[in-house]
């Protein structure tokens, strides 16, 4: 009997495209967030609102990923900008490959930030690298606000938390400040923006979350060039 | 939810190491699974027995080992277990420690007869 060592990722084909999909956008510099939230949270909505809301000198572009459906990419098309639906055809998650695939035929030199919606699932899509800059978890009021405890994963990988529906705190038992000292429980950098994509608090803050980022990716994406 | 995935990666590694150790009768593999991986280890184990059977790999054994949530202490440099999401470092007090181990999913090893 030999035991020899692998040390090898599992998901490792996974991981080795995912980079090569980070360095194709930092190439580029397109600034690539992946949206994870369970199903009804708000992340279409959460589109909706920011694609409504973008200045037009911004060039933007959403793959959104579902198990069936070509609704939400239907929702997302009205605004004017390049829109792909990923059916997963039951997968839980959407992987590199299929964000591979989804970007096939699009010129990144034509693109500042990339949106991918993720299938609705705080579980299994924390596993999969599709390439991003930062994830963002989508957490609503209509949830319970100890959800950063039960699904760790996602909270401790994602860099910022949208608070979404906060329209709604009169009317549930949610308590915000316990859903953001357990977000933080978790992971103590987490940083949060409180959104109501019905009334449009919050999106200021979250626009100027995304165009900072983008700004900052640009410049470290110029010294990594220098 | 994602195991049986997982479980099919696992084999698809097994299989191009396999290519590379041709003759060798691989009996066990082993596993690192972080608790931040948010993989359920009992459902892994379920799928990949149902993948495996009355296969060639079906005698083949899965051992994993799971890893907790570690952090580390910049100012000590103590590396400690973290136990309901206390990150403070145990040993100097320092509050801001950062994590050191947890998102594992690895394969480890395998064991393997050669022929």
């Amino acid at each position: 009997m030999n035991r020899v060592p692998v040390e090898k990722k599992v998901l490792n084909e996974n991981q080795q495209l995912a980079e090569k999909l980070r360095a194709r956008f930092r190439e580029h510099n397109v600034l690539c967030v992946n949206l994870i939230s369970s199903p009804g949270a708000g992340k279409t909505s959460l589109l909706e609102r920011t694609l409504e809301s973008m200045d037009h000198l911004t060039r933007v572009a959403v793959l959104t990923g579902d198990i069936q459906t070509e609704n939400d990419a239907d929702r997302l098309k009205r605004f004017g900008y390049p829109v792909r639906q990923i059916t997963t055809g039951g997968t839980c998650h959407l992987d590199a490959r299929m964000i591979e695939k989804g970007l096939e035929g699009w010129s990144l030199d034509d693109l500042d930030i990339l949106f991918i919606e993720n299938v609705g699932n705080l579980v299994c899509p924390s596993s999969y690298d599709l390439g991003e800059e930062a994830k963002i978890v989508v957490l609503s009021t209509a949830e319970g606000d100890d959800k950063p405890l039960k699904y760790p994963s996602i909270f401790f990988k994602s860099e910022l938390m949208i608070l979404n529906k906060i329209d709604l705190l009169p009317h549930v038992k949610f308590d915000p400040e316990q859903a953001k000292q357990n977000a933080r429980r978790v992971h103590p950098e987490m940083e949060i923006i409180e959104v109501s994509c019905t009334t449009g608090a919050g999106l200021d803050e979250w626009l100027g979350w995304l165009n900072r980022r983008w700004t900052a990716h640009g410049l470290e994406t110029v010294e990594q060039a220098g | 939810m994602h195991e049986l995935s997982i479980a099919m990666s696992v084999l698809e590694s097994l299989k191009a190491e396999a290519i590379r150790r041709p003759g060798a009768r691989f009996t066990k593999v082993g596993l690192r699974i972080g608790e931040l991986a948010g993989i359920d280890p009992e459902a892994l184990t379920f799928g990949f027995e149902a993948l495996i059977k009355e296969t060639e790999w079906q005698s083949l054994a899965l051992d994993i080992e799971s890893v907790p949530r570690r952090q580390r202490c910049p100012r000590c440099n103590l590396t400690f277990a973290v136990r309901d999401y206390k990150f403070t470092c145990p040993n100097c007090g320092e509050l801001e420690t950062t994590c050191a181990s947890g998102d594992e999913l690895d394969i480890a090893y395998v064991e393997l007869e050669e022929a």
